[in-house]
């Protein structure tokens, strides 16, 4: 076992769980740092190159540093490191014996990837009959689209995501800050869990297929699939308002950024009314059909709002609507995200070390389990950092055999 | 597992391997998307997951435009999400519907509520009222900021906790406002918590001990866009809208094809798809153009390569420019809606869709869970509940509650 130290002493619910991940950029990372942080030991296998990720800025001082990368360091704490070339057979043969001791192999490098492994799944399973591989790609193992060419922003494209974000009379908007990316290595974590929890009944492993698309399309189950499915109209873009709301449920400007307001019971529209004051246009019948209001005139009804959003500052909406409970918040910044009072009253953020840069705040927990905590033990590992102790140490390997792996250009 | 009383539900379809949480029981008392999302996927793994609803206070999906011509029975969002369901009406006003959810609960593997905090130990079914009855539950709490903290009584939806996590700020185009994520931004939070239920669950194999899950929607948001924050805090850059805009790639765009609303996204980070990309467009000139000469410079020249891309796709379908494209390597694929999505070809052959036949609304096209297993598919047959369907069986196959009694109770309106 790694002789970091550990931050907790609990154990977490899946310590114990020996995890291989052999993935890039976002979704497979992820999906090994979403079991990382419930306490499976997972080792992370680069290219000699270095992820991906690596050099996604922005960087420190603008300075492009492999080892100072926000998205690489996010998405990798928790995890040993080790770089292996898998393109030859000597490697290939090294990520076997790894994988031949996990419980869990994670596999995101698309087939048509050069550093791909092409690794038989069912082979690794018959040499280790309670492995469970998740694999994750674009579009799955199978169809038609399996080796298509595919970034985030087709993934956000071809799940659905973008048709439905953005202005009706302009380009649809692919999804931020690669959600779909993370939306995928999510639901391989949750797949994974799955297939443990399976294990546990039958000892046997098995493969869990991600499609990275699929993942986006099943999550537009709240209103585009079903207005279609049912009313034979597909979903469309609906800017800064919901669909299938009631007014106001929107994006407005407030004197200093933006407000989002969502008032769907009656009594928190009139708790808003409220505040706005004596208000002749409410007594107007034209203005008391709230679902007409948003989905008939939505420019016309919102102009009678805006004004008083417009002459406040985000603080002092937030302030008053709190008060009189109705949700209407402001649209964060992420400097005002990490600054958040009721985050820092939560003790959401985590402080942490981090070995050549000093103290970070991480984000911390989606969820708190009090007897099984999410743990924050070690920083993403440098490239490398850790092939003497996961190939001497788990695989066997002598010095000199680590030494003549390095000189060929394996390790 | 707390199977004391292993009764098998009727309406259950004879599966062909046993699922991974067969003989777990789930007692459902959220509502909406999020707190249903995250029990769909505890019901379609197998577990007996029991609904708890009423006309007094109906399920926001049954209601307004969610529900075809307002008729609750109707309701195409409220299917999506309830498959595979057990629906027990109760009106939890009343003391003896609580009393019957304690019951429950009692003899339940698993609690999920998406109550604001303090409403459920106001009911008296709060965990430390539960785990006296049941020690080892697992108690799922979701909302939209935590349990604790200035903020936790405030309510909240989808919108309100995306802007209140950093992800609402970012979505946008570069010249306009923010614009609204619909739909993913609920169910990715109920998925969030359909991951800490079955690693609770699978801690609770091992270790015997059950606890209390509490889940911040807002903070769901900041973990599934960790990055973004931690590089601020690296660098005291803040990030902004950039609209379909890269970091690192260009020409990365959603361009307009020919067709109605018709799009295809493209995305070029090599040399090689670059050069692959000009030729499919019969534009060698680009190609050669020193302005494109590398990743780099593509990406200070992003405004005049989108231009000429844009002049080339909204000539051609979005398919056609798919199938070209792809042929040589470069990544495109287009914008589908949800018509599209439901017909597309790769979705059909990959089995993504399914069909239950809903009481009301007929047959129906439905997804199960978005990955695939081998050997061991999950079914999907049932439709989610209608109100109180299954209130007969669980009264007396699951609770044992004589007849009598529940006559009585029906006529004191516990069963509302």
């Amino acid at each position: 076992m790694s002789s970091d130290p550990v931050a907790g002493v609990t154990p977490g619910p899946l310590d114990g769980i020996r995890v291989v991940e052999y993935g890039g950029d976002v979704s497979g990372p992820f999906c090994g740092r979403t079991l990382a942080d419930l306490g499976a030991d997972v080792v992370k296998v680069e290219p000699l190159d270095g992820d991906p990720a690596r050099h996604h800025g922005p960087f420190p001082g603008d300075r492009p540093d492999g080892e100072h990368s926000g998205l690489y360091l996010f998405l990798n704490a928790n995890k040993l490191g080790v770089t292996l070339d898998v393109t030859g057979a000597c490697g290939r043969q090294v990520l076997k014996q790894l994988v031949a001791q996990a419980d869990v192999f994670i596999d995101s490098y698309p087939s048509s990837s050069p550093t791909a492994p092409g690794l038989d799944y069912a082979a690794l399973i018959d040499d280790n009959p309670g492995l469970i591989v998740t694999s994750l790609s674009p579009f799955g193992l199978t169809g038609p689209y399996r080796d298509y060419a595919c970034y985030d922003i087709n993934v956000s494209a071809a799940g659905g995501m973008s048709y439905g974000t953005g202005f009706p009379d302009r380009e649809p908007l692919s999804l931020p800050l690669r959600q779909s990316s993370y939306l995928a290595g999510f639901a391989a974590a949750l797949a994974s869990a799955m297939a443990l929890l399976a294990r546990g009944e039958t000892g046997k492993g098995q493969v869990v297929e991600v499609s990275e698309t699929e993942v986006s399309a099943v999550l537009l189950n709240g209103y585009h699939l079903p207005t279609y499915i049912y009313k034979g109209v597909p979903g469309r873009r609906w800017g800064n308002r919901m669909s299938l709301g009631l007014f106001p449920n929107c994006v407005l400007p407030a004197s200093d950024g933006h407000i989002c307001i969502d008032t769907p019971q009656l009594e928190q529209y009139q708790r808003f009314l409220q505040l706005l004051g004596d208000q002749p246009w409410s007594e107007n019948p034209r203005y008391r059909n709230r679902r007409a209001m948003t989905e008939e005139y939505p420019e016309e009804s919102e102009a009678l709002i805006a004004p008083w959003f417009r002459e406040r500052t985000k603080a002092d909406i937030f302030e008053l609507c709190r008060q009189n409970r109705v949700p209407c918040v402001p649209v964060k910044t992420i400097d005002e995200v990490v600054n958040e009072p009721h985050l820092r009253q939560r003790g959401y953020w985590q402080e942490r070390q981090q070995p050549g840069i000093g103290e970070l705040t991480y984000p911390g927990p989606p969820y708190r389990f009090p007897r099984s905590p999410w743990r924050l033990a070690r920083p993403a590992p440098r490239l490398g950092q850790h092939n003497g102790e996961v190939y001497c140490g788990r695989l066997g390997f002598s010095p000199g055999e680590l030494t003549r792996l390095h000189q060929a250009g394996v390790v | 597992m707390n199977a004391k009383n292993p009764a098998t539900n009727p309406d259950a379809p004879m599966a062909a391997a046993r699922r991974p949480l067969e003989g777990i029981r789930v007692l459902d008392l959220t509502w909406a998307l999020a707190g249903p999302y995250c029990t769909l996927h505890l019901a379609l793994l197998g577990a007996e997951v029991i609904k708890i609803e009423s006309i007094t206070s109906l399920d926001a999906m049954r209601r307004g435009d969610y529900a075809l011509d307002g008729d609750l029975e109707r309701s195409p969002t409220f299917n999506s999400v309830g498959l595979h369901k057990l629906g027990l009406r109760l009106n939890l006003k009343q003391s003896a519907a609580v009393a019957l959810v304690k019951a429950l609960a009692e003899i339940s593997d698993v609690l999920v509520e998406n109550f604001r905090p303090g409403v459920v130990q106001r009911l008296g079914l709060g965990y430390e009222e539960l785990r006296r009855s049941n020690p080892t539950i697992v108690f799922a709490s979701s909302s939209a900021f935590g349990s604790s903290g200035p903020l936790r009584r405030y309510p909240g939806y989808a919108s309100v906790f995306s802007a209140s996590g950093g992800l609402g700020h970012i979505t946008g185009y570069e010249d306009g406002p923010p614009v609204e994520i619909r739909d993913s931004i609920d169910l990715r939070v109920g998925a969030t918590l359909a991951y800490a239920i079955l690693t609770a669950l699978y801690h609770r194999r091992n270790t015997g001990t059950g606890q209390t899950i509490d889940l911040s929607s807002m903070e769901a948001i900041v973990a599934l866009s960790g990055h973004t924050t931690l590089a601020h805090v690296l660098t005291g850059e803040t990030a902004r809208r950039r609209g379909n805009r890269d970091d690192a790639m260009a020409p990365h765009g959603v361009y307009r094809c020919r067709g109605e609303d018709a799009w295809i996204s493209i995305a070029v980070a090599t040399d090689r798809e670059f050069r692959a990309l000009c030729g499919a467009m019969g534009r060698p000139d680009l190609a050669r153009d020193a302005r494109f000469a590398d990743a780099y410079r593509r990406l200070r020249h992003a405004e005049e390569l989108d231009e000429a891309v844009d002049g080339w796709t909204r000539n051609h379908t979005p398919h056609a420019v798919m199938r070209l494209l792809q042929k040589s390597g470069v990544a495109a694929v287009p914008a589908f809606n949800s018509k599209e999505l439901v017909y597309d070809m790769h979705l059909q052959a990959r089995g993504a869709w399914r069909n239950v036949d809903h009481p009301r609304m007929g047959q129906r096209r439905v997804q199960g869970l978005s990955w695939r297993t081998v050997g061991a598919a999950t079914q999907v047959s049932m439709p989610a509940p209608t109100l109180g369907q299954h209130n007969d069986f669980i009264l007396r196959e699951v609770l044992g509650v004589p007849t009598d009694e529940v006559h009585r109770l029906d006529a004191g309106g516990v069963f509302e």
